[in-house]
């Protein structure tokens, strides 16, 4: 018998990018804001969506976390079409939007309750623990709407440190955050992706990454 | 870090908590549409005559309306604030199915709105003269039909959460389908005044419930899919 050339599991994994878009065209009100757009995404990696507004940035980012499916082409995780994957891409997938999902009637100690048994489970210190992390000490029992938009931002922040997802889709996250709060964030980054996880965001700020890369739209 | 994975039976109750637990601390949406629904019933007897023969004949029909109407009221509820704020794509986005997360919103909405309404059927019944046999099968009609109405009302409110102006778009899709649980809902009450038996009736009842809570909530995962889109 000849010798098989010995490849673990885990190499063919790491060969395919965790998420990759080709051929992707979308058009909203007839104007077309990409077309033929190809994208890899791997572990490890950090793709920054640069464009002018209305470039489609959130677009893209929606279309990518099955949140939009006016598109056309194809969009895979880990070599699979991801429509057949959802299960998996969901569990993996930590998205942030523009609205932050904290509901105002909440608090955050709440809020993440929710947010945290929708995936895995999640002890009550773990918790108190990311909301102290990201500066929300003594806020935990105060209703949302009693905080101010970063203070909200901050409690969505907070379930990057709880979520073990390995994607990190982040729409604008540092729009309303004070310069404290974008250092916490850059650093958060940073660690997810020497870790192994991969981040896509769009922002207007200046990110010091070593592993970033920039995609450009419009 | 491996933490496992909830349950869906785990995020079931969590959602119907957490909703439970906003209704709680927004007492006005669920007060309002309850408030709505004694005050419209009470002008009846005002409106038309405090007769109690004339009464005791509308009695049914009236209750089944109010209830109606006030369920218009309080549907909103069920979906805008989360579309608001951003609470409903997490939840499209979580790995469990949509189904059963809005089938926890919808009992959720049902034991906030149509529970409290379902128990003061009697008073108000008794305020209208209903002749005390007809009691029992209102007040059973009433516990099969306001379930079926908050499902099928949550595709409609599914439907139209993401425009910006709804106006009264919301009871024009749900009236009309809410028409074949408002007749069987009075007809009981008629078979039981007319001393016939109601049960045939109610077991329809309950087999458009059985119906409704396994199509409705997937017709309203699909309708919230393209709301957000």
């Amino acid at each position: 018998m000849p010798p098989v050339t010995p490849e673990s599991p885990v190499d063919k994994v790491a060969d395919k990018p965790m998420l990759r878009a080709s051929n992707l065209f979308c058009e909203r009100d007839e104007r077309v804001l990409f077309s033929g757009l190809d994208l890899e995404l791997s572990e490890g990696q950090i793709l920054q969506l640069q464009g002018s507004n209305g470039s489609g940035k959130t677009t893209l980012m929606r279309i990518l976390c099955g949140l939009n499916d006016s598109y056309e082409g194809q969009i895979s995780w880990y070599g699979e079409a991801i429509e057949e994957q959802t299960a998996s891409f969901f569990s993996s997938l930590l998205y942030i939007g523009h609205r932050v999902g904290v509901s105002k009637a909440l608090t955050p100690l709440e809020n993440l309750r929710w947010s945290c048994s929708l995936r895995q489970q999640t002890s009550e210190e773990e918790i108190l623990k990311a909301l102290a992390e990201v500066g929300l000490r003594g806020f935990e029992e105060s209703p949302c709407y009693t905080l101010s938009a970063g203070q909200q931002q901050r409690v969505s922040l907070a379930r990057l440190l709880i979520n073990p997802a390995r994607l990190w889709i982040l729409d604008e996250p540092f729009t309303t955050l004070d310069k404290k709060g974008v250092d916490l964030l850059e650093t958060l980054l940073q660690a997810h992706v020497k870790a192994g996880g991969a981040v896509m965001v769009t922002t207007h700020h200046k990110l010091d990454i070593p592993e970033l890369s920039i995609l450009s739209l419009g | 870090m491996a933490a496992e994975q909830t349950s869906t039976l785990t995020a079931f109750y969590a959602t119907l908590k957490r909703d439970l637990l906003i209704a709680f601390k927004r007492k006005n949406d669920v007060v309002n549409p309850f408030m709505f629904f004694v005050i419209v019933v009470s002008l009846f007897p005002i409106g038309i005559s405090p007769e109690s023969d004339r009464l005791s004949e509308i009695a049914a029909g009236v209750i089944w309306i109010s209830v109606l109407l006030a369920s218009m009221l309080s549907m909103d509820n069920l979906y805008r604030a989360d579309y608001e704020d951003g609470s409903l794509e997490q939840l499209l986005l979580s790995p469990h199915p949509l189904f059963f997360m809005v089938l926890a919103k919808n009992l959720s909405h049902w034991l906030v709105s149509g529970l409290p309404v379902v128990l003061v059927s009697p008073l108000l019944a008794y305020m209208l003269n209903l002749p005390e046999e007809a009691y029992t099968t209102l007040f059973c009609s009433l516990l099969i039909g306001t379930p079926i109405m908050s499902l099928v009302g949550s595709i409609a409110v599914a439907l139209t959460v993401g425009l910006g102006s709804r106006g009264l778009i919301l009871a024009v899709i749900t009236l009309p389908m809410s028409v074949p649980v408002l007749i069987f809902g009075t007809l009981s009450v008629q078979a039981t005044l007319n001393a016939a038996s109601p049960i045939g009736l109610l077991a329809i009842m309950l087999a458009m419930l059985a119906v409704a809570v396994s199509l409705a909530p997937l017709a309203s995962a699909a309708a919230l899919r393209i709301s957000v889109n």
